[in-house]
């Protein structure tokens, strides 16, 4: 769908972007992470064609980046707004008609997009007339009006109510099951995880890690496990793990072990089942946060 | 291109459709028909009836003084001041004038009357008096004021423009009205809608809808959008003006003309009675010599110019005031950037009225409406005392190639601004925003 090959833009003074590549496949979720000023927007800005890379080119469903792929693409701001003193039904419609749909084909949307989100009496109303939350509900309807092959949201969920996120949230889901590729870019690593098929992290203006959620939390798994139990353990006498962490969790004694090399997980539970009562067993998988903090203290 | 038409519509109609636009353009052609109407109506009372004064004449110094004219006649009263006063009680064409005896220090000479009197009225009066009273010190020096008055001379100068068509009574008057207006309403009207280009820039900045637009349409295409379409409400504003004007001067025209000749055959009959004035020598009335003066005018060729150098200015200035609104977060901060680009408008309009007016076919003059920042003012001061055609065909290429290129320069600085938040922006920083590629 989307193959950014070694780009590079650079500003009077940064370098935004340093050799990025990315592969983004087509009816994917994909999650653009790093922290503010990393480079995620100057990124999205050439997706979007505002700017153009120094160098390094963009392939959209394997033609050059050109005019014609504006209308295919769905884009939200992190910093979003509408005209406001502009009706919202007509700040739609322009919305609409500069994205390329016709008139008609625009009002269909509008009217099929307002009933969905439960929005039809606000046509005649104008955007100061809005609370917060029903904005972004407009702003959202704005940037999928023209049903778009690339929906890219950046930090989507800033500004949203828990209420109103959700909906969203589901929205976005509803459209990617009818084939919609989606880019979620964000610095709130934890609020897009479960959402995303696949990430790559950016951190100063470099590609720092790229791949599925599966691949990069199966790479970062490094054998560690959550046990809880009742009783009394010599955390002293064992030679299958070692000890990471311990502490007490409602009344349970609770520790964090590394298993050696070769030791599996059985392994433990037999040690341990005749000296205590095993209460619970969780893998210890870093969350994407954790990954980027480790990847980063390891790149210094 | 179609979606540089919808960016020209949203402008044009989100501000036609405005209450303020409609107001605006239905208020400046009503003050036009009060002008009218003020003009006429003071020609009209103090044309039609004759005032009669009552000179009560303390001082003697007075008496049979007073010069009868077409429209007041003087007459000199006895009796005391509270006895005069009763008579031209209810009189509404008769006033009363009291000299006191010691009027020269107590400056207490009073006109009574019933109703107002005109100010050209009370003009001509104090003017008698003075003349009178100098005539009295003069002869009392021992001055002959037969003497004085044959060193008297009066100058008329008749202007006479040499065109084409022979000899044309020029009014330099109207001529220099006209440059006045049309050039003062192009400088107010770059400030105007520049400035308001400049908002619509700001507006969409700060509320954050430029990012979502311009993911949609090229930098240029919104600036060129924005530009085009509230160039079109200026000249919409123009043209219902022009025609709201010109249908109420046409009226107007035709409810004055037949009162002006009935007025004009009632002074030739006083004349004729009166006899000491020149019988073939019509004196019109300053309404009727403005309105024949207006005539001269080439109005079609006035307008014209006046709308393509509205159009030229506008785009240069326009551009301009938009790339200070997308340099900066919000209005306050435009100062510094507003100052050299109003620069040439405020000096060359200052410029204007004192060298270019007096002197429209001098060096300043020809200068200044050939450099395309300064021409739109300058050259609409001039064209009324007419311009040669190259000087005019040279200025248009210049004002063209001028707008071609500031909005050139300003585009590069707005498509980097309009993205740019939260920092404060210098000259420098416009000069790099400007030499960033794409």
């Amino acid at each position: 769908m989307l193959s950014i090959k070694n780009i590079v833009k650079e500003y009077a003074k940064h370098r935004a972007l340093d050799d990025v590549s990315l592969e983004i496949e087509k009816g994917k979720i994909f999650g653009l992470l790093g922290p503010n000023g990393a480079g995620k927007t100057s990124l999205i800005r050439i997706i979007n064609q505002i700017t153009a890379p120094d160098s390094g080119e963009v392939y959209f469903n394997g033609e050059k980046l050109n005019p014609e792929h504006i209308n295919k693409i769905g884009y939200l701001p992190e910093e979003r707004g509408l005209y406001k003193k502009m009706e919202i039904g007509e700040q739609m419609l322009y919305l609409a008609q500069l994205k390329g749909l016709s008139k008609a084909d625009a009002i269909k949307r509008i009217k099929y997009w307002f009933e969905k989100m439960e929005m039809q009496t606000w046509w005649k109303k104008k955007v100061e007339d809005l609370s917060k939350g029903m904005q972004q509900k407009v702003q959202f309807v704005a940037t999928v009006l023209h049903d778009p092959e690339l929906i890219i949201l950046d930090e989507p969920f800033s500004g949203f109510d828990p209420v109103n996120a959700e909906i969203i949230k589901d929205e976005i889901l509803e459209l990617n099951k009818k084939g919609t590729t989606i880019i979620f870019s964000t610095h709130r690593m934890e609020s897009v995880e479960q959402l995303c098929h696949h990430i790559a992290l950016i951190h100063k203006s470099h590609k720092i890690l790229d791949g599925s959620i599966k691949e990069i939390k199966n790479a970062y798994r490094n054998e560690t496990y959550k046990i809880q139990y009742e009783g009394i353990l010599n955390l002293s006498q064992h030679s299958n793990f070692e000890v990471v962490e311990e502490s007490v969790k409602d009344e349970l004694q609770e520790i964090t072990i590394k298993l050696h090399e070769g030791i599996k997980t059985n392994d433990v539970l037999l040690e341990l089942i005749p000296k205590v009562q095993i209460k619970h067993v969780e893998e210890v998988i870093p969350s994407i946060n954790e990954i980027f903090i480790q990847k980063v203290t390891a790149l210094n | 291109m179609k979606k540089v038409f919808l960016i020209i519509e949203r402008e044009y109609l989100s501000r036609v459709k405005k209450k303020s636009f409609l107001i605006l353009t239905f208020l400046v052609p009503s003050l036009f028909i009060a002008m009218y109407a003020a003009v006429f109506f003071i020609y009209k009372s103090e044309g039609e009836s004759k005032k009669e004064f009552l000179v009560l004449d303390e001082s003697g110094l007075f008496k049979n003084e007073f010069k009868n004219s077409e429209t007041t006649t003087f007459k000199y009263a006895d009796g005391d001041y509270a006895s005069n006063k009763s008579k031209i009680k209810n009189e509404k064409d008769l006033l009363l004038l009291y000299i006191p005896k010691d009027y020269a220090s107590s400056n207490d000479i009073e006109i009574l009357s019933a109703k107002k009197p005109g100010f050209s009225l009370l003009n001509d009066v104090e003017k008698q008096m003075e003349n009178i009273i100098e005539n009295k010190k003069l002869i009392a020096a021992g001055i002959d004021t037969a003497v004085l008055k044959n060193s008297k001379t009066q100058i008329n100068i008749n202007a006479k423009q040499l065109t084409d068509e022979g000899e044309k009574d020029s009014n330099i008057g109207a001529t220099y009205v006209v440059g006045f207006i049309s050039s003062f309403l192009i400088y107010l009207s770059l400030f105007i809608y520049g400035a308001q280009v400049m908002r619509g820039v700001i507006e969409e900045k700060t509320n954050r809808i430029v990012e979502v637009i311009v993911s949609s349409v090229k930098p240029f295409q919104l600036m060129l959008g924005k530009i085009l379409g509230i160039g079109a409400v200026g000249l919409t504003q123009f043209l219902l003006w022009i025609i709201l004007s010109s249908t109420i001067s046409i009226a107007a025209g035709k409810f004055l003309t037949p009162d002006q000749q009935t007025v004009t055959t009632e002074k030739v009959d006083t004349k004729a009675s009166t006899t000491n004035t020149n019988p073939n020598k019509t004196q019109e009335s300053p309404a009727i010599k403005f309105i024949n003066a207006a005539n001269t005018i080439n109005f079609p060729y006035i307008i014209g110019s006046f709308l393509f150098y509205f159009i030229g200015g506008y785009l240069i200035y326009s551009a301009l005031f938009a790339a200070v609104g997308s340099a900066v977060d919000n209005e306050t901060e435009t100062q510094q950037f507003m100052f050299p680009i109003t620069l040439p408008l405020i000096f060359t309009f200052i410029v204007g009225m004192n060298v270019i007016i007096n002197n429209p076919d001098g060096p300043l003059a020809f200068w200044l409406s050939m450099i395309p920042l300064t021409s739109p003012i300058a050259m609409m001061i001039r064209i009324p005392f007419g311009v040669p055609a190259w000087e005019l065909i040279l200025s248009i290429v210049l004002l063209i190639a001028g707008f071609v290129f500031t909005t050139w320069i300003a585009s590069r600085i707005y498509r980097v601004g309009i993205l740019m938040y939260g920092k404060k922006v210098t000259y420098k920083e416009l000069a790099k925003w400007f030499f960033y590629k794409e």
